[in-house]
């Protein structure tokens, strides 16, 4: 690990000034970021831990939640208004991590964790997320957990998480406070950006920025399912993940909100495919077409070729147990 | 710098470089070498000790953010929640739960937060009904214990005294 300093500052406003000074980074729980600094992949001259802000709260906002940015995933899932009216959020959490992870994983954290490309965690190997302009040798390289919607061709990094998935199919908004104390929301589409030709930066947010929350609007859909494939039975990445959001009306689809894990360079989202399902009613060949338009234009590897077939597959399944 | 935690319930007071983890400041700096370090990426589960009474992987953790807090580890846990973890340890013996015993400290320490996660009714990833009260099976007790691996791969008896342990009736208000 780079020597870096360390501070903890007890207010808001201290925490964006530390964040803003050059090279800093906020630590919630420290799982990814750690671990990527003991690779030296990460090396902040600076890091801040936010922990003690009093952003470790989950409260109740008009009909929906707000939820504090240091909230461990552990404590999000097992809340008991989470489990009740998001239980996608539950499932989707509970399917992350393991069980010491959880309780230290923190809400913001998990939004920004970074992507499990090896090329990325190995600095022998050329990424251009973690070197500008050092290639990518994923492309061509050996890729198994690696996305297929999203690419460029400077990058091909898969967005790990499974929270993320949950929270775009449940129009979750994020609060962020800046230096200046400004305060301003961001729905996860317009968080997230892109890789095109600058992978390695993955948010909007600017430096000093500090997530504060993360606001639930009250459910759309009392249907819920979370469904992830993956390598073994636990503990493991997804290979594939849908998160389905759905409300029925006399047998049709009133609303439908779909995100996927495993397959986009973020946590995905496809309107199309959201509108394709709403108003309709469930038919095998629905299903078949919202897969088709999900993967229009899929940028497919030999090794992530099998997540085409499967993601359709899953994405079947997940809809007719929500609307079942 | 300064860093104050205390471990199985003494005070340590302790100047260390803000680089040293949780796991290397128990055991290099305080000699409690039971937590054990294994891939040193949060992956295989032998550093897991009790924060708070929150089981934890000591290795992704610095030092520094633990300021005043209380660490538990396997030198201390039959103290601090002694009717999980006597019976747990006693039964990992009886049921041979380990071989080389390098796993053992962090999966009789993960084991005793994950029994007490279990008595606030937490969900996992295979409970059925979210809401429902949750009854800790078996396919219950493997999925929540996925973060502890076992390379001689005792799994049969590590599930055994943990099933034991749960059953056992118990009073440890701190792990609860």
């Amino acid at each position: 690990m780079r020597p870096f300093d360390f501070t903890r500052p007890d207010d808001l406003e201290g925490a964006c000034a530390a964040g803003f000074t050059e090279g800093a980074t906020f630590i919630g729980g420290g799982t990814n970021l750690i671990d990527l600094m003991k690779l030296e992949v990460m090396a902040p001259a600076h890091v801040v831990d936010v922990t003690r802000l009093g952003l470790d709260r989950i409260e109740d906002e008009g009909d929906g939640l707000n939820i504090g940015a240091t909230v461990r995933n552990a404590d999000l899932a097992a809340d008991p208004r989470v489990r009740r009216r998001y239980p996608v959020l539950s499932r989707a959490l509970l399917a992350g991590a393991s069980g010491q992870l959880r309780n230290r994983a923190t809400t913001a954290g998990n939004l920004l964790q970074r992507t499990r490309c090896p090329y990325f965690q190995d600095r022998d190997s050329a990424c251009n997320k973690r070197t500008p302009g050092a290639g990518c040798a994923a492309l061509g390289g050996e890729v198994r957990n690696h996305a297929i919607l999203g690419t460029s061709e400077h990058c091909i990094a898969l967005h790990p998480s499974d929270m993320a998935v949950a929270m775009r199919a449940l129009d979750a908004e994020i609060e962020v406070r800046d230096p200046e104390g400004g305060m301003r929301s961001m729905d996860l589409d317009h968080f997230y950006r892109l890789p095109r030709d600058t992978p390695h930066i993955e948010t909007r947010l600017e430096p000093g920025d500090l997530i504060t929350s993360v606001r639930l609007p009250a459910p759309k859909g009392d249907r819920q399912i979370y469904r992830k494939v993956r390598d073994r039975a636990s503990y493991a990445f997804a290979l594939v993940s849908v998160a389905a959001v759905l409300r029925m009306e006399g047998g049709k689809i009133a609303h439908a909100a779909v995100a996927f894990g495993g397959i986009g360079t973020e946590p995905w989202r496809d309107i199309e495919v959201d509108a394709m399902l709403t108003g309709e009613t469930p038919s095998d060949s629905l299903f078949d077409k919202a897969g088709e338009v999900l993967v229009q234009g899929a940028d497919v590897q030999d090794g992530t070729a099998f997540k085409v077939p499967l993601v359709q597959r899953v994405l079947k399944d997940v809809l007719w147990r929500a609307v079942a | 710098m300064q860093i104050s935690f205390t471990v199985n319930g003494t005070r340590q007071d302790m100047e260390l470089d803000p680089r040293v983890t949780l796991l290397d400041a128990l055991r290099d700096h305080l000699g409690l070498t039971g937590s054990k370090k294994g891939c040193d990426h949060g992956q295989c589960g032998a550093c897991t000790v009790l924060v708070e009474g929150r089981r934890v992987n000591a290795c992704l953790s610095l030092a520094a953010m633990h300021e005043g807090e209380e660490i538990t580890t396997i030198e201390g846990i039959a103290q601090t929640s002694p009717d999980t973890a006597a019976t747990l340890q006693q039964a990992m013996i009886d049921y041979d739960g380990m071989q080389c015993g390098y796993c053992t400290p962090g999966q009789v320490c993960s084991a005793v937060g994950m029994l007490s996660e279990a008595r606030e009714g937490w969900p996992s990833h295979v409970t059925e009904d979210l809401d429902a009260p949750l009854e800790l099976t078996r396919d219950e007790l493997t999925e929540r214990m996925s973060g502890n691996l076992c390379r001689c791969g005792c799994y049969p008896g590590i599930v055994k005294a943990i099933r034991t342990a749960s059953e056992a009736r118990t009073s440890d208000s701190e792990a609860a």
